[in-house]
């Protein structure tokens, strides 16, 4: 088990530099932005005056690499400076939406998740019929169809025309749990279609790829079962792409739900992104990239580690 | 006779079978017919192709995905296989009718310890409790000599010995106490001192519990040994059927006489050039390690030019080590590889353009050391541009040579790809690659053991010509001594990375030997069905058991 600590130890390392490396993009794409927050506070009519004043107070007067290691300095400890806009701490600004935003996430994939592998499985037993075939087009519409056009459809079907479940998303701390899931469900389920259809279609290739095995020969030569074979003998040894391709939904679950967001009138950190963006409120935008950034290299480094816990080869040494 | 009918296990009547490929069905087992007492073990022989492991499988009424049994009756102790259904037959198997397979490393799922493995049927068949199922596969690896039966069972596949493994599956096969198991080239790819244990743990379980066994292989000398009755295919057809010492001593038909007489080639021994000759290649006391692990110690030996260079051992004793530190693909950790007398840099990045032309590889498998997606002409051809600068009419003019040398017709294989060939025909292409660049030094590593054997012999001589024509030295990496005795000048014996015995072949196979040559000659089958029997007696089972369990 130490190798497997050493290995994560190793990943971590690996993915602070990585995070450091995306610092200096993240700094270097917001400088690039044409225009700055003075000239978008004050609007057109601003005197060059005002605006330098602005620019002084603001601290946009220093140099770039000054002003990169005063906020890569915070942020190490967890300190992204105030909003540019507001004058509130960037974390006070991000902390709400960014808990709305993983409360979304999670309920999106508590559902995704085990319906993606489940069909996988399914698909895989009963591959090459008329249900895997009707699975896999029905998942490849869901996949290619845009965010939003599935969320219109969706709010257009169980909210317009049936009303179950309310069109806006809009919540609020007083709400009970259950309250929470129904006013949520529409935009959750917009991004279950968006993620499932990848989960299972690599459960489905990941467990028939394993079929032709000599090692699944001979579990059929025992008599087991078809439900058996691949429940039992194929699944757990596909475990470390299905993990992959999971790793990588969620990630893309927290950090790519903008359009969903603003479908559904949702207080999440993707709305406040772009926000922050067309405001120009540079330390907000900062600290959402850094945010998704970590939010990538953590799933993937937990999707390692757990593709190394299902395989007794790197478990148990020989 | 009534009291014989009765007796019948299996009665297989004229079975045809079809295998999918390229868009239709194509008869690859043409009518066979066989019949198996209880207790009795057949054999089932032929070279590849022969559709043995097909009828075998179909014995459990089983055809693999992409065949089907087209025709004829499989009827199984009164019950018949080819009409019955599924269920029914997924309920004979592994309980009544079990499978041992060829490679127990990849029939062992990696997922679940052995234990969980070997429990599965007798569990799902009901034939017994979790726990009883469990201390029985205690006995049964004790039957079968594994060291630590209590524990061993609780170990992962990757943690066991291919030859432990085999003996696992064995016993694994034995769980439900079947009435027929078939053996599907139980021992080919384990080295022969392992084979040993591996055929005589068989033999033995076998006859303990009665059980009726259908044994598949290539090996002749092997089958002489397992098998009561021996069956020869070709191509899907019954060549013949006899008990075991009538079709060893008396063969009828001209097929099985060619398999009988095939290990017939050899040639004469070369004597090393006299005076100051410099050998091609001299290999000086080197040592090499993957990472902290040594695994050669002060290996030293020369190759002289037109002669070859037999280098023997089991798996794990560095031969093919010993030919990466040669090419420089590992560079020796002391030492030092000289070529013609002049000190190679040890990695092959600092060697030149000539040096590494001089020396060049012929692979085991040469299924995968053929790039599938490039013709036969760019293969062959590559090295000729590379090394010799060939180009246009000049350059297919020399692939046409090759072609030629290696005796495949130009005007037919020169714009094929290699799924398109068969196994002897991808060697030799292996072979034409090697000699398009011109090398004074081959290294050939096992590249019989993958093929049948009278492929296999077709390419020994092929070598041998070659070797003669262009005054190539050979070094000659294997594990199977007969290919030594009938193409070897020299055997260099290595064993835990380190050259155990050295010397002319006539002397090594003369004794006395060193303890461990002496092992290894003494563990190849021959054709005499008393072999094993005698080779337990002389040996004592005890120590046959500790030379299988070192590896």
């Amino acid at each position: 088990m130490s190798d497997v600590l050493s290995i994560v130890l190793k990943r971590l390392g690996l993915g602070v530099i990585t995070l450091f490396v995306i610092s200096v993009l993240i700094f270097g794409a917001v400088e690039m932005l044409p225009g700055d927050i003075a000239e978008a506070v004050l609007g057109m009519g601003a005197t060059e005056e005002n605006v330098a004043a602005m620019r002084e107070q603001l601290g946009l007067n220093q140099p770039a690499p000054v002003r990169y290691f005063d906020w890569l300095s915070g942020a190490v400890v967890g300190d992204f400076g105030v909003s540019l806009v507001t004058q509130t701490p960037v974390g006070e600004v991000i902390g709400p939406r960014f808990a709305n935003t993983l409360f979304l996430a999670t309920y999106a994939a508590a559902i995704a998740v085990p319906v993606a592998i489940f069909l996988g499985v399914v698909v895989a037993l009963l591959r090459n019929t008329l249900f895997d075939r009707v699975a896999n087009v029905l998942a490849l519409t869901s996949i290619s169809s845009p965010e939003f056009f599935l969320g219109y459809i969706l709010i257009l079907y169980l909210s317009v025309k049936t009303g179950m479940f309310p069109a806006i998303a809009k919540i609020s701390g007083d709400m009970t749990f259950l309250e929470l899931l129904q006013r949520t469900f529409l935009p959750a389920l917009t991004m279950v279609l968006v993620v499932v259809a990848h989960m299972m279609r690599m459960t489905r290739a990941a467990i028939i790829n394993l079929l032709s095995s000599p090692y699944i020969e001979m579990a059929r030569l025992k008599g087991m079962p078809a439900w058996r074979v691949i429940i039992k003998h194929a699944l757990p040894n596909a475990w470390a792409p299905i993990i992959n391709v999971v790793a990588l939904n969620l990630a893309y679950l927290i950090t790519g739900v903008v359009l969903v967001e603003v479908v559904f009138v949702y207080p999440g950190i993707g709305q406040l992104l772009v926000d922050s963006v067309t405001k120009r409120d540079f330390t907000v935008v900062q600290a959402c990239c850094l945010i998704f950034a970590a939010t990538f290299i953590l799933l993937n480094l937990a999707a390692d580690v757990l593709a190394i816990l299902t395989n007794p080869r790197l478990r148990y040494k020989k | 006779m009534a009291e014989k009918e009765k007796d019948v296990l299996l009665q297989i009547k004229d079975l045809h079978i079809e295998g999918y490929s390229d868009e239709k069905w194509i008869e690859i087992v043409h009518g066979v017919d066989l019949t198996l007492h209880k207790g009795e073990v057949m054999g089932l022989i032929g070279e590849s192709g022969a559709g043995k492991s097909t009828i075998g499988l179909a014995a459990m009424g089983f055809a693999r995905d992409g065949c089907r049994i087209s025709e004829g009756s499989v009827e199984f102790d009164g019950m018949e296989l080819t009409t019955t259904s599924e269920a029914d037959r997924r309920a004979l198997r592994g309980s009544r009718i079990a499978y041992v397979a060829q490679s127990a490393a990849a029939s062992f799922n990696p997922a679940h310890r052995l234990i969980d493995q070997h429990t599965e049927a007798p569990v799902y068949h009901r034939m017994m409790k979790r726990v009883e199922s469990q201390e029985d596969a205690t006995q049964l690896y004790e039957r079968l000599r594994l060291p630590n039966p209590d524990e061993i069972g609780f170990r992962y596949p990757h943690q066991v010995s291919g030859g432990q493994l085999q003996r696992a599956m064995t016993a694994m096969a034995m769980s439900c106490r079947p009435d027929l198991i078939i053996f599907d080239e139980p021992t080919t790819a384990l080295d022969v001192t392992t084979q040993i244990e591996v055929l005589l743990a068989i033999r033995d379980i076998v006859e303990q519990f009665n059980t009726a066994a259908i044994y598949i292989t290539h090996d002749l000398a092997v089958v002489a040994q397992m098998a009561d009755t021996i069956k020869v295919l070709l191509k899907g057809n019954e060549v013949e059927e006899a008990d075991t010492r009538t079709m060893l001593e008396n063969p009828k038909d001209d097929y099985t006489k060619s398999l009988w007489a095939v290990r017939s080639f050899k040639r004469d021994q070369k004597e090393r050039p006299g005076g100051d000759a410099v050998p091609v290649v001299s290999v000086k006391n080197i040592d090499a390690a993957y990472g902290p692990v040594k695994v050669l110690e002060d290996v030293s030996f020369d190759i002289y030019s037109g002669m070859t260079v037999a280098v023997v051992g089991e798996s794990g004793s560095g031969k093919s080590t010993t030919a990466r530190c040669i090419t420089g693909l590992l560079p020796p950790t002391a030492g030092s590889i000289e070529f013609k007398g002049e000190t190679l840099p040890p990695s092959y990045k600092q060697r030149s353009k000539d040096q590494l032309r001089q020396a060049q590889m012929i692979y085991q498998m040469a299924d995968t050391a053929l790039n599938p997606k490039v013709r036969i002409c760019d293969i062959i051809g590559r090295p000729a541009e590379f090394y010799g600068g060939l180009k246009g009419g000049e350059l297919k003019g020399r692939i046409d040579e090759l072609l030629d040398m290696i005796e495949l017709d130009p005007a037919k294989f020169y714009y094929r790809y290699p799924p398109e060939l068969s196994g002897g025909q991808k060697q030799r292409v292996g072979i034409a690659r090697a000699l398009a660049a011109e090398p004074t030094f081959i290294i050939c590593d096992e590249v019989t053991s993958a093929l049948d054997q009278l492929v296999a012999e077709g390419i020994l001589k092929l070598l041998d010509r070659l070797q003669k024509e262009l005054n190539l030295a050979y070094m000659f990496i294997t594990h199977d001594l007969a290919t030594v005795r009938s193409i070897a000048d020299e055997v260099v014996v290595m064993k835990e990375g380190k050259v155990v015995e050295q010397g002319p072949k006539d002397q090594m196979f003369t004794p006395p030997h060193h303890p461990y040559t002496d092992l290894l000659l003494s563990s190849v089958p021959e054709m005499d069905p008393d072999w094993l029997t005698q080779l337990v007696e002389d040996r004592g089972a005890d120590q046959l058991g500790e030379a299988a369990d070192r590896d």
